[in-house]
């Protein structure tokens, strides 16, 4: 066993931000870093450092894939390591994360009340009202439903993932993962070769 | 010349998805994720253990021998 270093236990980040959420959703807001850190990796230095040691996700599944070895570690199904399916996945995510934003705006310009539900899966709307008690302005309380929502979702798909494939199999088809490295690979000015190394 | 694996890992990278699951396994410290793009194996260092390819959740790695 290779020895860990101190990043292997920001899976912790993970359960503390899940559990904050479920007692206080204003704490979701703090989802946010795992949207501007990974691009600022990429925009900023070029590479996929957040995904290759600080993504708290990704040391999640490491933790329970890995190490506790919940993972079948069977190969992913074809499709889902397509680049149409990674690509066409990112694109959904924006267009949701768009309605999500749009949600919040409608809540901020009086136009809908505040929905204190966090929504599975783009659809299955679940009760969460006793983590707001006001505190902020509901428009922020509705973008802190909205985030909490998308970051339980895509955790939920990748412990399916992790459980059923490798460890790690939704870093295969993560919006971020798969932006940043698009963004690396611009910037990179890689052609998508086909060579191997 | 130094005495070398039989095997080394080879890197499929037009599928790879440089998410470092491999680079973080690796005994030797044989891999890198280049500029956030894909992951490159040191030919020199590789052992051919397989680690890498055990975890790599998009499997595009595959242990070959040496040519
Ligand atoms: S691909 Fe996504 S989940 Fe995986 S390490 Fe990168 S940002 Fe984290
Ligand atoms: S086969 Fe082993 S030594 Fe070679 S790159 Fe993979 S993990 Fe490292
Ligand atoms: S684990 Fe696989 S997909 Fe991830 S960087 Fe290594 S070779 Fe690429």
């Amino acid at each position: 066993m290779k020895k860990s270093h101190w990043y292997n236990y920001l899976w912790i980040w993970a359960v503390v931000y899940f559990a904050m959420g479920f007692f206080n959703i204003l704490f979701a807001w703090l989802g946010l870093i795992d949207f501007f850190l990974p691009l600022i990796f990429a925009v900023g230095f070029g590479n996929k450092g957040f995904c290759n040691r600080y993504c708290d996700r990704g040391q999640l599944l490491r933790a329970l894939g890995s190490q506790k070895g919940f993972s079948r570690r069977k190969d992913a199904p074809d499709w889902m390591k397509s680049r149409a399916f990674r690509y066409g996945f990112l694109v959904f995510f924006l267009v949701m994360f768009m309605n999500m934003l749009y949600a919040t705006y409608q809540v901020f310009a009086g136009a809908s009340n505040l929905r204190e539900v966090v929504t599975l899966f783009w659809t299955i709307h679940v009760p969460w009202e006793w983590a707001y008690h006001g505190g902020a302005a509901p428009w922020a309380a509705q973008f802190a439903f909205g985030l909490y929502s998308i970051m339980l979702t895509s955790a939920i798909l990748g412990i399916l993932t992790m459980l059923a494939y490798k460890p790690r199999s939704w870093c295969v088809y993560c919006p971020m993962g798969t932006m940043t490295q698009l963004i690396c690979r611009a910037k990179a000015g890689t052609r998508e070769e086909e060579k191997t190394s | 010349m130094a005495m070398q694996s039989k095997r080394h890992a080879v890197v499929d990278t037009s599928l790879c998805v440089a998410c470092g699951a491999c680079m973080e396994v690796c005994p030797r410290g044989a891999i890198t994720v280049w500029k956030g793009s894909y992951s490159v194996v040191d030919d020199a260092l590789c052992i051919g253990c397989g680690l890498c390819a055990r975890e790599c959740p998009a499997s595009v790695i595959r242990v070959e021998d040496r040519p």
